[in-house]
């Protein structure tokens, strides 16, 4: 059982590129803790570093107490979980199991009977003398598990553990693999960039960009209150609205429509000193059916007409999909570059597409004008040239320290 | 493939079988003649009018055979350790790290592959005498383990690459030494292309001429290929047609047998690093 600091740790490989840069964070004794990013964004070299596979260029991180910047990954009493597994491939699921014990030179009882017990968590007892060749993907993944179990250690690392698996198996991994974490209470670093896994396994759960640490917090944190642009888009699925926003006569005007301002964003947006253009973030749940909201409730949103290009049923809900128009004077290439490092880039949506999670009583209609409703309350604004999330210093006072994400040009794309 | 036409059978048939008789008729003259008896060397039929097996008797008693057999075996196996244990240090190196000077260690070594033996071989003669190696076992195993390594080190290096780097930092993570990771991890998932290599080495070993008759003078050292040419006859007026016929029997078999059971490893370890996630 261990906590581990990391103290500004940075990493600069030897071509010049900056992976990690400043890294601080204490991780408590027993905390379950996510590193989450886009690909590239430095938290698997973080990871790595913490396990003593990268060598760390600056700055200092303790385990325990005890500063292990230049101790061998063996002397720091941690456990690994890769993404391929990295299973011994000519050795059985005992051997594997066994071998961090075997060369701890454990008398043979204690292994045995610690790879057994580790084998009867993980349900795996039966497969004990077969080889990782012959088990399947989410037996390989229990094996990788195990392993990490049997060794005892003071911290978990785990390497986006269950991105191998089909989706079904996922989700059932996730459980377990939340669930020995409790069992045991080892303190735990886990990366992945699934923003679903962050939210749903981590006691805290730390966002990184472009090798930096952008936030970190609960997921419920991460979720109400995202620091900047870039947490915003990345926590949630789907991921949060943005439209550009001006600031006029103590409105905000934007192509939904005219929100109300409180005086604290208000203040917050003009001592922002960007001028009044904004970029506004409205999650899909914000919105609703005008028809299903009650008349005293109206006024804490507006309503605006609109035309539903797509309707997804999920049963639970509906995601209803509208165009909307592109406003001039937004920052696009923030909101571009965001979409790019969340992948929406990818899948052809372009940032002008607004999604909306309705109740599933709606009777609203694909490829019919609707009327709906979106709520002005948890409505965040961001500053364009910063990305910084203006209506959370509004509401948490000023003096916030969030990091600014790194200018564009300095944005070297690191693996 | 295409399911073949009777013609093209025929056609396949005929140039495989004209393939086969051109490379395998030397070698059935070469025992036809290892069984005739000396006096009916010149005798021109292919089946051996009388059958002897005195060749084989006279060779295989002879010090002038024996020792240069057991020579060849001793630096084969010698000179093939050292260039497996070498190469495979190496291969591992160039696979894995990054070091100043990669490019130019894998550069030398393609070029002393590549170096034409017998423009090395005067050099190296005076060499040797120089440093006092000629003519002695260590006179030969250090230019077979030089001339192997290049080799090796291809082989090997493309075995290495082929296993997952993350299987390495697994093993470090489980508490291992850069060196239990390289024995107990490493080696053990490349020893496919570890004995691919092996065999490789150890028949260019074998099968060394240049070398074997020019860094030897007796038979304390002299390789079985090079002692063919000492074989004396019967008598000193008889050509030593047979006995060396047989001897060039005797050594060439173990090694069309050898082949033979490991061909399909040689071509394995060749083509790819046959390591299975």
């Amino acid at each position: 059982m261990a906590e581990i600091v990391l103290d500004e740790v940075t990493k600069r490989f030897p071509d010049g590129a900056l992976a990690v840069d400043k890294f601080s964070m204490d991780i408590a004794d027993g905390e379950f803790v996510i590193l989450v990013g886009p690909s590239g964004c430095g938290k698997s070299t973080t990871l790595n570093m913490i396990a003593g596979l990268e060598d760390i260029t600056e700055g200092e991180l303790r385990i325990a107490g005890k500063v292990v910047n230049n101790a061998a990954p063996k002397d720091r009493d941690i456990a690994m979980v890769f993404q391929s597994y990295a299973l011994y491939p000519h050795m059985t699921v005992r051997q594997n199991m066994g071998f961090a014990l075997k060369l701890a030179k454990t008398p043979q009882a204690t292994i045995d009977e610690k790879v057994e017990e580790a084998a009867r968590i993980l349900d795996l007892t039966q497969h004990l003398d077969r080889r990782p060749a012959n088990l399947s993907g989410g037996q390989r993944q229990r094996v990788a598990m195990g392993r990490a179990i049997v060794r005892d250690p003071s911290v978990f690392l785990m390497d986006e553990p269950l991105s191998n698996l089909d989706a079904k198996l996922r989700v059932q991994m996730r459980t377990e693999v939340s669930r020995i974490q409790r069992r045991l209470g080892t303190t735990t670093v886990y990366v992945t960039h699934d923003q679903t896994e962050a939210m749903t396994l981590g006691d805290r759960v730390a966002v990184m960009r472009s090798g930096l640490l952008q936030q970190v917090g609960s997921p419920k944190e991460l979720y109400d209150s995202p620091v900047n642009l870039f947490v915003a888009g990345f926590i949630g699925s789907p991921a949060m609205n943005f439209m550009g926003g001006t600031l006029e006569e103590g409105k905000l005007r934007t192509s939904l429509g005219d929100f109300e301002l409180s005086d604290r964003l208000r203040r917050e947006v003009e001592s922002a000193g960007s001028g009044r253009e904004v970029i506004v973030g409205l999650r899909p749940e914000n919105f609703e059916d005008a028809a299903m909201i009650s008349a005293d409730a109206r006024p804490n949103g507006i309503t605006f007409r609109t035309s539903i290009d797509v309707l997804e049923s999920m049963g639970s809900d509906v995601y209803v999909y509208f165009t909307q128009a592109r406003d001039q004077g937004v920052n696009a290439a923030e909101l571009e570059e965001l979409a790019e490092d969340s992948g929406r880039a990818d899948t052809g949506a372009s940032g002008d597409t607004v999604v909306a999670r309705l109740d599933a009583a709606t009777g609203v209609r694909e490829g019919q004008e609707a009327e709906l409703w979106v709520d002005g309350r948890s409505m965040h604004v961001f500053d364009p040239a910063t990305g910084r999330n203006l209506s959370l210093a509004a509401k948490d006072g000023p003096g916030d320290a969030a990091p600014a994400p790194r200018p564009a040009a300095a944005d070297g794309e690191v693996t | 493939m295409a399911v073949s036409t009777p013609r093209q059978k025929v056609g396949w048939g005929t140039a495989n079988l004209v393939v086969v008789a051109l490379a395998l008729i030397p070698v059935l003259w070469l025992v036809s003649l290892s069984f005739k008896t000396p006096t009916a060397i010149l005798d021109p039929s292919f089946v051996p009018s009388q059958w002897t097996t005195g060749n084989y008797y006279g060779v295989l008693h002879t010090a002038t055979f024996i020792r240069p057999l057991i020579n060849s075996i001793g630096i084969g196996l010698i000179s093939t350790l050292i260039s497996v244990v070498l190469a495979s240090m190496a291969a591992y190196a160039v696979a894995r790290l990054r070091f100043p000077g990669k490019s130019v260690l894998i550069g030398m070594a393609l070029l002393i592959a590549m170096f034409p033996l017998i423009a090395l071989v005067t050099p190296m003669f005076n060499i040797e005498r120089a440093i006092g190696l000629f003519n002695t076992w260590p006179g030969l195993i250090i230019p077979y383990v030089a001339f192997g390594l290049p080799l090796g080190i291809y082989i090997l290096s493309a075995f290495f690459r082929e296993i997952p780097w993350e299987l390495e930092k697994a093993a470090k993570v489980d508490g291992a030494t850069p060196f239990q990771a390289f024995t107990k991890v490493i080696a053990p998932l490349a020893a496919p292309g570890m004995v691919t290599t092996a065999i490789l080495i150890f028949l260019t070993c074998w099968n060394d001429f240049i070398f074997a008759i020019s860094f030897t003078s007796t038979i304390s050292s002299r390789t079985a290929p090079a002692s063919l040419a000492f074989l004396s006859g019967a008598s000193t007026f008889t050509v030593p047609t047979g006995p060396i016929a047989a001897a060039a029997v005797v050594i060439t078999i173990p090694i069309i047998i050898f082949v033979l059971f490991f061909q399909r490893r040689i071509v394995a370890g060749l083509t790819s690093g046959a390591v299975k996630g």
